[in-house]
């Protein structure tokens, strides 16, 4: 067993634990097998004894234990009286098969010719008939010709070069490395480690003042200010100092239209007309005419995905305007300046000492509260309340 | 052999020609599949000029990472086999294979809720978005979702909706933006996005030759898309507007167990049963690094990487976690901890641990062990304590020593 273990380290470059484990799994599984007290199938690190099995009896080999395979096991392990029982039942079965093949071939000589004749035409009909080809080859036909589609298309696509794609990794997890608590740690201390919930409490999503790493990470991309609702609020605060709230406005309401239920989204897109694209609408969002005209024409049909151009165009116009000046502004300037750096608890050194756990309100209780408040037909494009998303 | 009306020769040579039409065409196809797989691997070659671990080399390496396990969740009577967080970074929703669903505060461990489905086998469970409901499935075909109530008299199974309906197990499920739309995997090869109020199918997904057995949606801007792994060793990312396959990955060697999207969203893991994980990058179009080692012999049933994308966590069916630096390639820690196969894996919202469920019947919440990294700032007051537990020690020793010696003294003169 020792030698075992030595070599598996030696070989794989792995600690003696994952070694033993590895060892382990193979005598498990039938490799390697204990010659001492063979029902337990463990490996030992000491002197003990194994040998390697044979590769008829792997487990991959996937050969189905046959009663003769069985019999000859049982006749090592029981002596030849329990031997001699298995062989005369055997015996007898293969007698009825040698029998049974010798009347078959007797049979078919005393048949008369014509019979026979229809026979083999019965059994050839049979077999072109039932043979798996003709549905399954038009399964296979169809499944090859979705695979010529799908590398046309790739073919046609635009590709970027390895270079610049693995750069951007690299990049991405030197930007997020401080916020990744199994990396880096946080603060005030992880909650599943300290059981202090300060760190969620810090960072829920009404606070009163948000801590430095979460307004920091509104700067990484436009996706990250959206996402979070609080800085979906600051960012609408900006907007209308700005008088461009609307494109906000009109962007929720077509995520409420893609993710909200089927039965209101002609209502919904109705609604999104009348404040935002009619003419002379009290919120109108400037889209380009073509865009407009599209979305328009869909209009007449309202579907989950009527308003996707419109939304895109309004989504990139103010990721590439506003929210560059919104990261510039005095607005996200003074929210970075005072927001909180939490300090690091100290840790206790006697872990013992644990703290209490407490529990948390069910995010299912707090919904139906917020349900019995709200009046229906909530999440209009005019009202800044946040619709119910991600986060 | 059978009851065959003996009509004479015409009818078999119509259906043998037809047959020999049938695989001269299917000949032709596969050598015209073949060629363009061929002169697809050439474009993607032509813009591959450096590999992963070439680009992080100037990245600093990791050292060893020692896990811990933080909570064991006891409390599933078989073989725990999926799992998912809610977005309030404590609950969890898991299912095993006798049926039971629950939900638990993995902060306090305690049971919330508990449903028992009416099948065996609840391949796939989800949270919704807004932690008011839970989907699950498996080999009932479907996936139902329960809204949880709080009042503990009421039976959950009452208010059951019955959403997606496939023609074989369901493998995986999760809710997309919204607790409206839930997105399904099945054993009968296809994937399907429902509504969930009208249990309307809303898109069907076909392209996979086998049992699909994972999804995830993709993190983007546009928030379409989202990719697939299934028996036939094929990746396929999916439009979910128009249904269409828009990229396909087909590089490991056997069935892929799990997928999970990188968080940016540029690229995805994949766990599979050739004992591998691989990255596919999207934009350039390929698989950029595999995630193997030759000790490593066990296939990979659940993958998902922290917060920064910089560690990817794998669950494997020798009962073991492997955690892997994405970007160099190698693996920084390994975790002993269940009694039977890791079945799912799943980091938290936030990321400050991920949780895993087992064969073992367990679940549990795990972390890095801060102490032992943390060490040097520590040991100050570590060297200062224990120097003063010894001064206190010693001083109640020699004290008791001497308490002792004024007692014998007393015993001695009273005798």
């Amino acid at each position: 067993g020792r030698d075992i273990i030595d070599w598996l380290i030696q070989k794989y470059n792995v600690s003696e634990e994952e070694s033993l484990h590895v060892g382990g799994m193979l005598v498990k599984y039938g490799y390697i097998y204990p010659l001492k007290e063979p029902r337990s199938l463990v490996l030992r690190p000491d002197e003990s004894p194994y040998r390697f099995q044979t590769p008829y009896f792997w487990t991959s080999t996937r050969w189905p234990a046959s009663e003769l395979d069985y019999g000859n096991a049982k006749n090592q392990t029981e002596g030849v009286r329990g031997y001699s029982v298995l062989h005369k039942r055997i015996n007898h079965t293969w007698d009825f098969v040698v029998m049974q093949a010798r009347e078959q071939l007797r049979a078919s000589k005393q048949r008369r010719k014509a019979d026979r004749i229809v026979l083999e035409c019965q059994e050839q009909a049979y077999w072109l008939i039932n043979r798996p080809p003709v549905r399954s080859l038009l399964l296979l036909c169809s499944t090859v010709m979705n695979q010529i589609e799908t590398s046309r298309r790739a073919l046609g696509r635009n590709r970027v070069k390895s270079s610049i794609c693995l750069e951007g990794f690299v990049k991405y997890s030197e930007q997020y490395l401080n916020h990744d608590p199994i990396m880096q740690g946080c603060l005030p201390s992880n909650p599943w480690i300290s059981d202090d919930t300060a760190h969620w409490t810090m960072n829920a999503d009404m606070v009163p003042t948000p801590t430095r790493l979460r307004v920091e990470r509104w700067s990484f991309s436009f996706m990250e200010l959206l996402e979070d609702s609080m800085g979906r609020r600051e960012f609408m605060t900006y907007l209308e100092k700005e008088f461009s709230a609307e494109n906000l406005c009109f962007w929720q309401a077509c995520e409420d239209v893609r993710h909200g239920e089927s039965s209101r989204i002609v209502e919904k897109v109705e609604d999104i007309y009348k404040n935002f694209l009619a003419p002379g609408a009290a919120r109108w969002v400037n889209i380009d005419s073509k865009t407009m005209d599209k979305t328009l024409e869909g209009i007449r049909h309202p579907h989950r995905f009527v308003m996707d151009d419109a939304q895109m165009h309004i989504y990139f116009l103010m990721k590439k305007d506003s929210y560059p000046r919104y990261l510039k502004s005095d607005l996200y300037k003074n929210m970075l300046a005072k927001a909180i750096v939490p300090q690091e608890t100290k840790k206790s050194v006697f872990p013992f000492m644990r703290r209490q756990r407490h529990s948390s309100p069910s995010p299912a209780q707090a919904a139906t509260q917020a349900e019995d408040g709200q009046a229906k037909g909530a999440g209009q494009a005019g009202t800044n309340s946040a619709v119910q998303l991600s986060a | 052999v059978l009851n065959f009306k003996y009509r004479g020769s015409p009818l078999i040579p119509e259906m043998a020609t037809q047959e020999v039409q049938l695989n001269e065409t299917l000949a032709h196809l596969k050598t015209e599949s073949e060629t363009l797989k061929s002169k697809l691997e050439e474009e993607r070659a032509k813009l591959h000029d450096v590999e992963l671990h070439q680009v992080a080399e100037k990245v600093e390496g990791l050292g060893q990472f020692v896990m811990k396990t933080r909570r064991t969740l006891k409390g599933h009577g078989n073989k725990v086999l999926c799992m998912d967080w809610c977005k309030d970074k404590r609950r969890i929703v898991s299912s095993s294979q006798d049926g039971k669903v629950i939900v638990w505060d993995a902060f306090t461990t305690n049971k919330e809720h508990a449903v028992t489905m009416p099948c065996t086998w609840v391949m796939a469970c989800a949270y919704a978005p807004s932690g008011c409901a839970v989907a699950c499935g498996g080999l009932d075909n479907k996936c139902s979702v329960y809204p949880l109530s709080l009042d503990k008299n009421e039976n959950l199974a009452a208010k059951k909706k019955s959403v997606a309906m496939h023609t074989n197990y369901l493998s995986a499920c999760s809710f997309t933006n919204s607790d409206m739309q839930i997105l399904t995997s099945s054993g009968d090869g296809t994937c399907a996005l429902w509504d969930v109020e009208s249990g309307q199918l809303l898109q069907s997904f076909h392209g996979h030759a086998a049992d699909v057995l994972c999804l995830d949606l993709a993190p983007s801007e546009t928030g379409n898309t989202f990719v697939s792994g299934g028996c036939d060793k094929k990746a396929n990312v999916w439009d979910m507007r128009s249904g269409q396959c828009i990229q396909s990955f087909e590089t490991h060697e056997s069935d892929i167990n799990s997928v999970r999207y990188y968080p940016s969203g540029d690229a995805f893991a994949s766990g599979s049963d050739d004992a591998t994980c691989r990255l596919y990058d999207l934009r350039a179009d390929r698989e950029v690094a595999i995630y193997s080692k030759e000790s490593i012999i066990f296939g990979v049933s659940s993958v998902d990487f922290s917060l920064s994308g910089r560690l990817l966590f794998g669950g494997y069916n020798d009962y073991t976690i492997n955690v892997w630096d994405v970007l160099k390639g190698t693996r920084v820690s390994i975790l002993f901890g269940h009694e039977n196969r890791v079945s799912t894996l799943r980091v938290s919202p936030d990321g400050t641990a991920f949780s895993t469920g087992s064969w073992d019947h367990t679940l549990r919440v795990c972390d890095d062990c801060y102490f032992l990294s943390n060490l040097t700032t520590l040991q100050p007051r570590v060297t200062f304590l224990v120097t003063s537990c010894n001064v206190c020690c010693f001083s109640l020793f020699f004290f008791f020593l001497s308490d002792l010696g004024l007692r014998m003294r007393t015993q001695r003169m009273k005798w």
